[in-house]
């Protein structure tokens, strides 16, 4: 019979034992915190909370936040609880430089983090007889690493493709029978459109299945890339802050994405306010780690805004499930599935211009591609009389921004005032992508 | 220096824009007596020869305009066949690249043109064109004209 579950008696636990199971390990965990990370001792400190306060998941809300202002501060080694030795692994967040955070990780976390994988690579219908193609990229970000290591504990023949060029992606998909699709949901898009363009259909490969997260998506997305490539779609929830691809994952049902409970405490929170909402509230995600050694964060603010249900699911997991994000509690943008904050272009104006002049970010769909233009008005300081060093500026600007975010932007440097103002104010971002 | 001042606008490619922009010189009673447009897919750069070149600044800056000015060479011509070609030859000669050139609205006489030049090396190019027996405009000539 076909596995349907990689952890049966987690997956399907009831809830109160689930409770139970969460409650020891959140104050095992405090307390290896407190013991071990005397950055967040000081802000249980400054909240009046020791470990003798933490005697189950009733008192989680006791403890203070942590939010990436925190990782950043406290980079790199600040919220690290065991010794270097111990870890075994560096990833880092798909943000760049100065936003760069990095996440540690012992043996026993990666074990833990592939085992989430591999949760969600069955629950796509993987087993080891599947040919798993994974496209994510793979290096620091931790699409490649996660999923490549889901895909072996379940036993699939794993493809380990990374991102790009996409005819050799469809070669290799069609040679040698890939079954399981894995990467970001605008790629699968547009693998699929090559597919398409290639002359080939659906009938050509043997796909039945794709894996897809790391950016916002669609329903309508969704059933683009199921036509275009024959398969069914799902998705899958993670940040490298917490391990990575796998904190939750959906199943056959396709109405959210089941989180891994055994190793995540999930909460939704006002974002204003910081006050735990009820279930089935709209609000922003906090995660506190419950499993992990080397990087155990306590409530961490993800600032993604969801809602976390707990209905009857019909294949049968208990585990809560968490709609798709929403939206942010912050300005930061999810490009191309890179974490883009308005913030990072602005430092790379400074730098070219040493004054920030306005400027606005637009971001649009494509087909299922992003577009992402940077408009920017020209001053006086900036305009000589030649087409060339207009030109020049633009390319400098462009190779600037690629440096700093990873991807490309038209620039488009445009007349004074001629973005709209609001209240005064440039308009900074616009996002006409219709994700929600 | 033998050279006049020219305002150089940055405009965006969308409709209207020229329109504007003219539209503020002619408001501010300024009249363009050479101009001349250079584009690209996003914008352009529109170039003029005015005859009051500092209110024409002024003027464009109030209204949110991006303008700059440099110095061009504006220098008279024969208006008869083989004119321009004597005129290149001499720079040539010389080896003094133009970066670009275009002719002016003004005109000293029925059987001469003006052309309006900016050119590698400026000060190069003004003693071999006069040395040659061209005639350079200066910024009050060009104005009375």
């Amino acid at each position: 019979m076909e596995k349907i579950y990689w952890n049966k008696e987690i997956e399907t636990m009831e809830h109160e034992d689930m409770k139970k199971l969460q409650s020891e390990r959140l104050v095992k965990q405090v307390r290896h915190v407190w013991d071990n990370v005397p950055y967040y001792r000081r802000l249980m400190e400054e909240k009046g909370v020791t470990p003798d306060d933490i005697k189950g998941i009733e008192d989680l809300h006791k403890l203070p936040f942590l939010s990436k202002a925190d990782l950043r501060e406290g980079y790199p080694y600040g919220l690290l609880a065991v010794p270097l030795s111990e870890c075994v692994r560096i990833q880092s967040t798909s943000g760049t430089t100065g936003k760069r955070v990095v996440a540690f990780y012992t043996q026993h976390d990666i074990d833990l983090w592939e085992d989430c994988c591999a949760r969600a690579i069955t629950a796509a219908g993987g087993t080891n007889e599947d040919v798993c193609q994974v496209c994510y990229g793979y290096g620091l970000f931790t699409g490649g690493p996660g999923l490549n290591g889901g895909s072996h504990k379940v036993g699939c023949l794993t493809l380990p493709m990374s991102s790009g060029n996409t005819e050799r992606q469809i070669q290799f998909m069609m040679d040698l029978k890939s079954t399981i699709l894995c990467c970001t949901p605008s790629y699968a898009a547009y693998i699929g459109e090559t597919l398409h363009e290639m002359g080939y259909t659906p009938d050509d490969i043997h796909l039945k299945a794709g894996i897809f997260g790391a950016e916002p998506w669609t329903e309508e997305m969704r059933q683009e890339i199921e036509r275009l490539l024959g398969i069914k779609a799902y998705d899958i929830y993670g940040l490298t802050e917490t391990s990575g691809p796998g904190v939750a994952f959906e199943c056959e049902a396709q109405t959210g994405m089941h989180i891994n409970e055994d190793n995540f405490i999930a909460e939704i929170i006002d974002p204003d306010t910081g006050e735990v909402l009820p279930e089935g509230s709209k609000g922003e995600l906090v995660f506190t780690s419950i499993t992990k050694e080397a990087f155990p964060l306590l409530r961490y603010r993800t600032r993604d805004i969801c809602v976390l249900t707990r209905e009857k699911c019909s294949c049968g997991r208990t585990l809560v499930k968490m709609t798709k994000p929403m939206g942010r509690s912050d300005d930061m943008l999810i490009i191309k599935g890179v974490n883009v904050f308005p913030s990072q272009i602005e430092t790379v104006l400074l730098k070219d211009f040493n004054a920030t002049p306005n400027y606005q970010i637009v971001v649009d769909r494509a087909g299922n591609v992003d577009t992402f233009e940077i408009k920017v008005e020209i001053s006086d300081e900036m305009f000589d009389d030649t087409i060339k060093s207009v030109e020049q500026l633009e390319k400098k600007l462009s190779a600037d921004i690629v440096q700093i975010l990873g991807i490309r932007a038209k620039i488009s440097l445009v007349e004074p005032k001629s973005i709209p103002r609001s209240e005064g104010k440039a308009v900074r971002v616009i996002d006409r992508r219709k994700l929600v | 220096m033998m050279s006049v001042k020219q305002l150089s606008v940055f405009i965006e490619n969308r409709p209207g824009r020229l329109s504007a922009v003219t539209g503020v010189l002619g408001d501010a009673g300024i009249n363009i007596r050479a101009i001349s447009t250079a584009d690209t897919k996003d914008f352009g750069i529109l170039r003029l020869i005015v005859d009051d070149p500092d209110k024409a600044v002024k003027a464009l800056k109030e209204n949110d305009c991006v303008v700059t000015s440099t110095n061009v060479l504006a220098v008279i011509a024969d208006d008869t066949p083989g004119g321009m070609a004597g005129m290149m030859k001499v720079l040539y000669n010389d080896n003094i690249s133009v970066e670009y050139m275009y002719s002016a609205f003004l005109n000293p006489s029925d059987v001469t043109a003006c052309l309006i030049l900016r050119v590698e090396n400026a000060e190069n190019a003004v003693e071999a064109l006069e040395e040659a027996g061209y005639k350079l405009l200066t910024e009050e000539e060009l104005a009375k004209i």
